[in-house]
């Protein structure tokens, strides 16, 4: 077991906060790694010491792996924390950390490179005995097209090396593979690198849930439940919760039983997410993909689990393994999670950058806020627009609902628009409220009140 | 047990070697405070009998100096040279070398005045700018942030 004394926090905004939290608990010093856009930001001031490694554009800084290495050698750091995004899943960060003695705080560069690549993630879960969704890679035009007669429509082209849904195309007709795949090829070319894609099935009412898993990296795996996120808009999650409701017991325990198989099967070591799409009518489900690092719906499981997961990874990293059994695990309540977003409504959902010129966030019983975002505080054009996430937990699911509409409502964001409206029509929906929704609904409110932004902002 | 110049000499280069700026030791009774300057200079001692200075949380400590800006020069005119990206400033090119320019060198646009190791790769800094070095502030085989001030430069007329 190594001592980790000082952690290189190589992220930003909520996120970035959050890491800091558990480390002041920890005990252990947290050096934050900032853009020059965020040398004034909130975990700039929170951390112990903060270095700016490089200009706004992450491309210059967040993205730069050598760079991040140095900073984390330069002021003596024993591990790097890479929080989501940014160099989380590039393989070449946990590399360039391996071969410079630092520990980094997530998977060994070569589990990163196996679920990264969705082709051969989908053939560890085959051989690990998870259902995948009926599909396939695709190298000819003539082979697509068979393939595509065989699954059947509607299907998805996805490319290989994606994820949050760039490179992800829809195909209703046969006719339209073609070019769907020319699309998605180039979309996919230009945000990963890699023009390859891969056709799936398009499973039509389908929820996504996904488990959140621990692994020591020598086999030992547990689960810590999981978590529905099927309120999607673009494939980007809105609002989750812990549990999944509604969900058949027996569907539960395979979806957990499925995602330990999975990372057993890589020897997985730290916090990762298995993702699952859902069909719970017909009481099925096949894998997706899996997340190898903290998922920004963490604090849901963390509610009901009483686990803090990035102590969780930080323990494992130094070498302590798993310290707790899966029988040790207990869950209780319910919690759900509104990802508020600087996004203009109406003009359909656009990032909203600015100055918060004022800022309110809720309080209360059961009431947690993961932020960064304090009055004065900018929100730069250069990266993601998650202002704030707003969780609450309840003993039962209908009352971490009340707290949660409560909350919302005390919520005040000036400055920039945000999201907050939509949260409030998904939280007051009766469909929602009834739990187990499919990932087409946000779409469908959305569609149902296409004006409702447009009005309050005249 | 007391304070030899030897012990504050290892301290100061403990200091010297660590991420902290600031260093605050009392034993039976004396005090030593060793800090850096805000961005440069060499680390000043200091020893004095216990007095009323209180300890400064590591914390707070370590925060402070991380984007301070560099103390006021001497000179108005000068202009910065910054870092133009983050990793280990080297003055000389290579260790034991002159160094690249020292205070009062004239320099020109093209003017090599450092290099900015990241990851083994070497990268040439120029001044960018005519002129006379009138003070050099990136310590070397040190870690420069991005857009920290390396050296200030009075531009010619």
């Amino acid at each position: 077991m190594v001592q980790i004394r000082r952690i290189l926090i190589a992220n930003r905004g909520e996120i970035a906060v959050r890491i800091i939290r558990t480390c002041r608990e920890l005990g252990i010093e947290a050096v934050l790694a900032a853009s020059d856009a965020d040398r004034d930001s909130l975990p700039a001031r929170l951390a112990d010491r903060t270095v700016c490694i490089g200009p706004a554009r992450a491309s210059e800084s967040y993205l730069k792996a050598d760079t991040v290495v140095q900073a984390a050698l330069g002021v003596q750091a024993d591990a790097i924390h890479p929080g989501y995004g940014f160099l989380s899943e590039r393989a070449v960060l946990a590399q360039l950390c391996e071969e410079r003695g630092l520990i980094f705080i997530g998977p060994t560069a070569a589990q990163i490179e196996a679920v990264g690549d969705k082709l051969r993630a989908r053939s560890v879960a085959e051989t690990a005995g998870v259902p995948v969704v009926p599909g396939g890679p695709v190298e000819s035009s003539a082979q697509a097209k068979s393939l595509a007669l065989r699954i059947g429509t509607p299907l998805l082209v996805k490319a290989v090396g994606g994820g949050g849904g760039r490179g992800m195309k829809r195909v209703d007709a046969i006719e339209d593979l073609q070019g769907a795949m020319a699309l998605a090829a180039a979309e996919a070319g230009a945000a990963f690198g890699d023009a390859r894609v891969y056709l799936e099935r398009f499973v039509t009412h389908g929820r996504h849930v996904e488990v959140q898993v621990l692994g020591d990296g020598a086999g030992g795996v547990i689960h810590l439940g999981e978590r529905d996120c099927s309120v999607q808009r673009r494939y980007q999650k809105v609002v989750e919760e812990a549990p999944a409701p509604g969900l058949a017991d027996g569907l539960r325990r395979e979806l957990h039983e499925a995602a330990v198989r999975f990372a057993r099967h890589l020897a997985y070591r730290g916090a990762g997410t298995v993702e699952f799409l859902v069909d719970a009518d017909a009481g099925c489900f096949y894998f997706l993909e899996m997340n190898a690092r903290i998922q920004v719906e963490h604090p849901v499981t963390e509610a009901v689990t009483g686990i803090d997961l990035v102590a969780e990874q930080i323990a494992i990293a130094s070498g302590a393994g798993l310290r707790r059994s899966q029988a040790g695990v207990e869950w209780r309540g319910c919690a759900i999670e509104c990802r508020v977003n600087a996004e203009d409504p109406a003009n359909d959902f656009q990032p909203s950058p600015g100055t918060v010129v004022a800022v309110r966030w809720p309080t209360g019983e059961g009431i947690r806020v993961d932020t960064h975002i304090a009055s004065g505080a900018r929100v730069p054009p250069y990266y993601d627009s998650l202002l704030a996430k707003v969780i609450a937990h309840g003993p039962s699911r209908a009352q971490a609902l009340q707290r949660l509409r409560r909350a919302i409502a005390d919520s005040r964001v000036d400055g920039v628009r945000t999201n907050l409206e939509l949260h409030t029509r998904v939280l007051a929906d009766p469909e929602f409220q009834r739990g187990g929704v499919d990932t087409g609904f946000l779409a469908r409110i959305v569609d149902r009140a296409p004006a409702a932004g447009a009005a309050a902002h005249g | 047990m007391s304070l030899t110049a030897k012990d504050v000499e290892e301290i100061t280069r403990l200091l010297e070697d660590s991420a902290f700026d600031e260093l605050h030791l009392e034993i039976n009774g004396v005090k030593l405070s060793v800090r850096r300057g805000a961005a440069a200079g060499e680390p000043a001692a200091a020893l004095r009998s216990a007095g009323a200075t209180q300890l400064k949380a590591p914390a707070a400590t370590v925060a402070s100096a991380a984007v301070a800006p560099a103390p006021a020069s001497p000179d108005p005119d000068a202009v910065d040279i910054s870092a133009p990206l983050l990793g280990t400033f080297y003055r000389a090119p290579k260790p034991g070398a002159a160094p690249f320019v020292d205070i009062g060198a004239r320099v020109e646009a093209d003017t090599i005045i450092g290099i900015i190791e990241v990851m083994k790769l070497m990268n040439t800094v120029r001044a960018g700018v005519r002129g006379t070095v009138v003070q050099i502030l990136g310590r070397d085989g040190v870690l420069v942030e991005y857009g920290e001030t390396l050296m200030r430069v009075r531009p010619a007329e």
